[in-house]
């Protein structure tokens, strides 16, 4: 998908910011928990059986734990946020761009989440809910205290710019 | 009567009507008679040696215990108007305490099933706004009593004195029952089996095999359909659109009779749908969307489900009269530029004759549809969110989808396939305007002109 870059690639959003290079590091982490026991699985099978393609099954592991990883790169990269006077953009996806626009007045609620590996990283999510189902504003990767310091800011200006339904 | 009720529809706990039950648990008696009066008849045909029918009896203790569950259902349930908020409790066991704030009310409804007609009674149904928010139901009131506790909600709900009666409502439009008929039989779920069915009938003397498949499955979609037909016309039969200072009040209903309010300041989104065929009689549907919550229950799934039909048929000139009422200034045509750029008949062959979007002062509009044309129209200040989305394939075509979120739980108004630059510029333009109509609040429509 490295076609010539359009009006989607190079988003003029001044102050994007993106995810804190620490979660690149979990989610290699996480990538490499999933694909290496597979990959010993694999070997072991490829060096026990006698099967003739036996020893093709590890090297297709490990090309697909590759582009898992590229892909996971790729969504790590295109990740960003930023935080305007009204509202809060929020960009993401490789193959499925998205460009979220949230208002801060119609914020409903702040989720703050942390699953184990994000724990033992010191990581974040947070995701803002609307009214409306189909809003979707989450932002992973953050390290812990700049997303207590952004969910506190939200809720700040949240309440001060809140309207109705 | 209405001297007796008003001064105690307010603090003081009440009681249902008591024949609530009679009408809650009709069907159920009708049902098991349709069950068991036949096969009591079947086992007396077989002389039972006996001399005892055991079956009967089984029967009588189910009707016992179904009517006594609803006698202590009714015995547990009481309400009231009280601390801002619609009290209701109920349950013996499990025992459940409804508080529905009474400035989150979107709707109320008055509902009167076909028991309920008999018997002069009427359901009060509230919609109200929020996550988990529950539909309060007070079934059954007195068919007397229910437009007061309505009246009473909905003043209170916008804020006035508890005893304010309900503005007087000026009739809008009739939907005569003559062309509500031919327009339901004219939808393309209806002909489309009609048609494969004249074929099929046609084509039995060259190929009888095919022909027969062909009969049987067109017919058994076409009984399909002529059950949506039926339901369809027992729901907006004798249809009538009013309109009170508040918003506009709708009555339907062949055999359950709704009494619907639907408020002005609630409505999320506005759908404008020509079905294929009804474009040739110029008819169009309109429906209308209002705040509510998912909510994963299956009880409330139904009430959820329940479009809320604003005109079930209308010529097209009625429909815009309508719509200029509901949501003033909008024009559901779509301007000459409003359609994606060519390139995008090959990412969207089947729809991309439909596709338009645009946005004005007030409103962003979206159409789409394939064999159906469908426009939704989306007042600025609903805005909940934008988004804009791009795919694979849509990337390829560089185009993108700019998607405008409400809080209503039917629709988003869907602008697809606009050019990537367009489309983000649509995004950014979308949400500025959304966030400057948030500052003016939006001027109340007009009173109703004379003639209609």
């Amino acid at each position: 998908m490295t076609t010539a870059a359009t009006a989607l690639d190079t988003l003029d959003t001044p102050n994007l910011r993106r995810l804190s290079p620490r979660f690149w590091v979990a989610r290699q982490c996480q990538i490499a928990l999933f694909w290496g026991p597979v990959l010993i699985v694999a070997l072991v099978v490829a060096f026990v059986t006698r099967v003739p393609a036996a020893p093709l099954v590890p090297v297709v592991i490990v090309l697909m734990a590759i582009v898992a990883w590229l892909v996971e790169r790729g969504r790590f990269r295109s990740w960003g946020y930023a935080e305007r006077e009204d509202d809060l953009i929020v960009v993401r996806g490789l193959l499925f761009r998205r460009v979220s626009v949230v208002p801060y007045g119609r914020m409903q609620f702040i989720d703050v989440t942390a699953g184990p590996i994000d724990r033992a990283f010191g990581l974040a999510t947070v995701q803002l809910h609307t009214a409306a189902a189909a809003s979707d504003a989450r932002i992973p990767g953050l390290v812990r205290v700049d997303a207590d310091a952004l969910r506190d800011r939200l809720a700040t200006v949240g309440e001060a710019k809140a309207t109705g339904l | 009567m209405d001297a007796a009720i008003l001064p105690e529809v307010g603090e003081t706990w009440r009681r249902l009507h008591p024949l609530s039950p009679v009408v809650r648990f009709g069907s159920v008696v009708i049902g098991v008679l349709v069950i068991a009066v036949p096969s009591i008849a079947d086992s007396q045909g077989r002389h039972d040696p006996h001399g005892f029918p055991f079956s009967l009896a089984a029967y009588a203790v189910l009707l016992a215990l179904g009517g006594i569950s609803g006698v202590i259902s009714w015995l547990v349930t009481r309400w009231r108007i009280a601390e801002g908020a619609l009290q209701i409790e109920t349950g013996l066991i499990r025992r459940q305490s409804l508080r529905i704030p009474l400035a989150r009310i979107q709707a109320v409804d008055v509902i009167a099933p076909l028991a309920g007609r008999f018997l002069g009674l009427a359901e009060v149904r509230v919609v109200s706004a929020g996550r988990g928010a529950e539909h309060g139901r007070l079934a059954y009131l007195t068919a007397a009593q229910a437009p007061i506790v309505r009246a009473r909600l909905l003043a209170l709900a916008h804020g006035l004195e508890a005893g304010t009666p309900e503005p007087p409502s000026l009739p809008l439009l009739h939907i005569q029952n003559g062309l509500l008929m031919p327009a339901l039989l004219m939808r393309a779920q209806v002909v489309t089996p009609v048609f494969i069915a004249i074929v099929a009938i046609a084509a039995i003397a060259a190929a009888p095999i095919v022909g027969v498949g062909a009969l049987g499955s067109a017919i058994t979609v076409l009984a399909i359909s002529a059950l949506g037909v039926a339901r369809a016309f027992n729901e907006d039969f004798d249809f009538t659109i009013s309109e009170a200072g508040d918003g506009v009040r709708l009555d339907r209903g062949l055999l359950q009779r709704r009494h619907e309010t639907i408020p002005y300041g609630r409505i999320q989104a506005v759908r404008v749908v020509e079905p294929l065929f009804w474009r040739v009689f110029g008819w169009t549907r309109l429906e209308v969307d209002v705040a509510r919550q998912a909510v994963s229950r299956e009880s409330d799934r139904d009430a959820q489900q329940v479009a809320r039909t604003l005109i079930p048929v209308a010529s097209r000139e009625q429909a815009l009269w309508l719509l200029a009422r509901v949501m003033p200034d909008a024009h559901p045509g779509p301007p000459p530029d409003a359609g994606p750029p060519r390139r995008a008949r090959l990412k969207a062959p089947f729809s991309f004759h439909f596709l338009a979007a645009w946005f004005g002062e007030r409103y962003v509009y979206a159409r789409t549809g394939r064999v159906q044309s469908s426009t939704i129209i989306v007042p600025l200040v609903k805005v909940q969110s934008v988004h804009l989305k791009s795919g694979p394939l849509q990337r390829a075509f560089r185009v993108a989808t700019v998607d405008v979120d409400t809080a209503g739980r039917r629709w988003q108004a869907s602008a697809r396939c606009r050019d990537e630059t367009e489309a983000l510029e649509m995004l950014r333009r979308i949400s500025e305007r959304a966030r400057l109509s948030r500052r003016v609040p939006p001027p109340q429509p007009a009173p109703v002109p004379a003639a209609g």
